[in-house]
């Protein structure tokens, strides 16, 4: 009896042993390692990456090694090591017009400067089991492969011809003039929205000047600001962002989207320490970025033209990026006047409930004793019982004088 | 199990981190029953499981520090054997289940049955700060029903309680009035430790890692459990005594014996229920 809540200690003890032989599994399997991970399942480290807000491949492997590939929890355990870590500065804005492009689509236009790049991709792919790779060997040819090996050539070729990414983050207005610089000339991939900017059918962003906020250090507060939205976004949980993203297209808030670009990559990150007065590269970052083109019908001031939604992940992350972009163009709804119906345009529905380490850690804390609430709410049920028992029979009595005008769902319900 | 702990700063959080909290903690104190919005931390433990107490207690811990962790009055319940465990390794100090020994108790839902003193701290967890969210969603909304002290809706839903069941429906997170200001939810406690806030000598500490936000009341503070004059605030009680100590004044939990549904009432507050065992023993 009242030992059953004694001896917690041993138990979590012996709990603990029982996890690390059921994420072991049988011995006589070789374990994973890290390089396996890192190499063999890019995709779910540059998830864990992104959502664990920490770009660290090794790291991200282990975390899934340690979780056993429970992605969840290899995030959590990502963003419980980030937060113990000093930040000692900001890097200069990513500049992605200079990214080495791996993959770059547009849903827009046929072709456009730069052309379509497709590189590595779940798309066009028959979803038929590889048996193949169960028999470890490598995948059959009539699988994807040549077209892999053509499409890779075509980025070794673009890469050749492209200029060499410039130390833009030298020149302070760089990011201002790179949309144009590229498209002019013609050489790498410039951005598609940017050349929907030079017709003016984008609505132009402007840059607030305003200190970024870092979400990670200060709560969020409300009304939020589009730096903290696109924050919390990008370390959203990506199911929640798909979901949202998606009840936009059915009708909750829709915003006729158009895949204007998808970029993946690798970009430069340059910072600029403060005891320097310029900036220096810190190494080679492999990101997604998408770009939405929205419509907008136009208010009393404002002609109708494009708007966009933004969504940017570490690693290749296309699913992730394409929801962030459709929920970061619905949250601008206040921002269009638009009128604020659904879910995905609500920022506190939005912000508040998208971070996956926050909703597990509250969702499995029903796992933990409730004895005392659930004591109290039994003497309360028991109470209100204890009344209803008693206005029950009142009413009873009641109904047998009046019989004839008590509807028959009422008589049921007594 | 030191080696793991190494690497991390006393009590796992850096400095930065906390004197941000400290401060947050100093303007809580000073506004009794505000929600003071702070830079909430990841915690490895997950949310939801006492990241907010955590970060508060490891904010104010000392070297000479004696901590005492309980969940639903027990020490050793899991959680707060985890959240004792937690600290004895990334600080070292030492822990105790004894209430008038320690000097901070972080807790999960209850307040020690012993009167506290002017030199402990207690440390809530909460889940939820906010007590009108249930009734408005919104922060932005709350936010200002909070600033211009419309606290109407809170009395409303008290007094459909009333008209619907004859009495208040709230048995835990029963909301009070702080200092004659700021309606404040004292995190879900049992309503029967509702009174035991009023004009504590211990000054009360609420953390919530999620929400990010952290509250206080200060000791000696007046904190009024909401009510009606014709509806006076009460607390629960129970027809049986303790099987264990026998008493009679404390918050009983209910154990199922055997199933043919026979029961039995336990003290929740397991170091006052060993403390009157062994009394009870020396007096004999």
């Amino acid at each position: 009896m009242y030992v059953a809540v004694k001896g917690g200690e041993t138990a979590i003890e012996n709990a603990h042993r029982l996890l690390d032989q059921k994420r072991r599994g049988a011995t006589d399997v070789p374990p994973l390692s890290l390089a396996q991970i890192a190499q063999q399942m890019p995709l779910a480290v540059a998830r864990v990456m992104s959502e664990g807000s920490l770009y660290d491949r090794e790291l991200a492997a282990l975390a899934i090694k340690q979780s056993a590939g429970d992605l969840l929890e290899a995030i959590f355990l990502l963003r419980a090591y980030r937060t113990t870590l000093s930040r000692y500065c900001v890097s200069r804005p990513l500049h992605t017009t200079s990214m080495q492009v791996e993959r770059r689509i547009s849903a827009t236009y046929k072709d456009l400067p730069g052309g379509q790049l497709l590189g590595p991709t779940f798309d066009y792919t028959h979803r038929l089991l590889d048996f193949t790779l169960q028999a470890e060997g490598e995948p059959s040819p009539a699988s994807q492969q040549g077209d892999v090996r053509q499409a890779q050539a075509a980025v070794d070729e673009r890469a050749a011809t492209q200029q060499p990414a410039l130390p833009d983050a030298l020149h302070p207005d760089a990011d201002a003039q790179a949309d144009t610089a590229a498209g002019e000339t013609g050489q790498g991939f410039p951005r598609v929205l940017g050349l929907l900017a030079q017709e003016g059918l984008m609505r132009e962003e402007t840059d607030s000047a305003q200190p970024v906020p870092d979400i990670t250090r200060e709560p969020l507060d409300f009304p939020s600001n589009r730096m903290q939205r696109l924050q919390a976004l990008a370390r959203g949980d990506e199911g929640f962002l798909l979901a949202l993203g998606y009840s936009t297209q059915r009708g909750y808030g829709r915003n006729h989207p158009f895949a204007g670009e998808i970029r993946i990559g690798f970009t430069e990150v340059w910072l600029e320490p403060e005891e320097l007065d310029f900036a220096v590269p810190a190494g080679d970052i492999e990101i997604t970025e998408c770009e939405m083109v929205n419509q907008f019908v136009g208010s009393k001031d404002q002609p109708a033209q494009f708007t966009r939604g933004y969504g940017l992940a570490f690693g290749y992350n296309e699913r992730k990026v394409m929801g962030m972009a459709l929920v970061d163009r619905a949250l601008r709804a206040a921002e269009y006047d638009e009128e604020i119906t659904s879910p995905a345009q609500q920022e506190e529905f939005v912000l508040m409930h998208c971070d996956n380490v926050e909703a597990a850690g509250f969702v499995s804390h029903l796992k933990l004793p409730h004895y005392v609430d659930f004591q109290a709410e039994l003497e309360l049920i028991r109470k209100m019982r204890k009344r209803d028992a008693q206005a029950g029979s009142d009413q009873e009595q009641r109904q047998e004088t009046e019989a004839g005008q008590v509807p028959p769902q009422k008589e049921k319900r007594a | 199990m030191n080696a793991i702990a190494e690497p991390y700063n006393f009590a796992y959080l850096d400095e930065q981190t906390k004197r941000m909290i400290r401060r947050a903690l100093l303007k809580a104190v000073a506004i009794p029953g505000y929600q003071v919005p702070f830079g909430g931390r990841e915690m490895p433990l997950p949310y939801g499981w006492g990241t907010g107490g955590m970060q508060l207690t490891a904010a104010i811990l000392g070297r000479d520090d004696v901590l005492k962790v309980i969940d639903q009055g027990a020490d050793d319940t899991t959680n707060a054997v985890s959240i004792r465990r937690f600290f004895s390794r990334t600080a070292g100090v030492r822990t105790t289940v004894d209430t008038t020994e320690a000097t901070v108790i972080q807790t999960r839902h209850r307040i020690p049955e012993k009167a506290l003193n002017n030199d402990q701290i207690m440390v809530f967890q909460v889940p939820i700060p906010e007590p009108l969210r249930f009734i408005e969603p919104s922060e932005t909304e709350t936010k200002t029903m909070h600033a211009l002290n419309d606290y109407g809706v809170m009395h409303v839903k008290l007094y459909e309680d009333i008209a619907r069941y004859g009495h208040i429906a709230t048995a835990y997170a029963y909301p009070v009035l702080v200092a004659g200001r700021y309606v404040m939810d004292p995190s879900p406690i049992p309503k029967f430790d509702n009174p035991k806030l009023n004009r504590s000598a211990a000054l009360m500490l609420f953390g919530a890692g999620r929400e990010k936000r952290l509250y206080a009341i200060p000791p000696y503070t007046d904190v009024a459990s909401l009510d009606f004059e014709d509806h006076p605030f009460e607390v629960q009680k129970w027809e049986h005594s303790c099987a264990i100590c026998g008493s009679t004044e404390s918050f009983l939990d209910e154990i199922i014996t055997d199933d043919k549904g026979s029961r039995q009432f336990v003290c929740s507050d397991t170091d006052y229920c060993a403390q009157r065992v062994a009394q009870a023993e020396v007096t004999q």
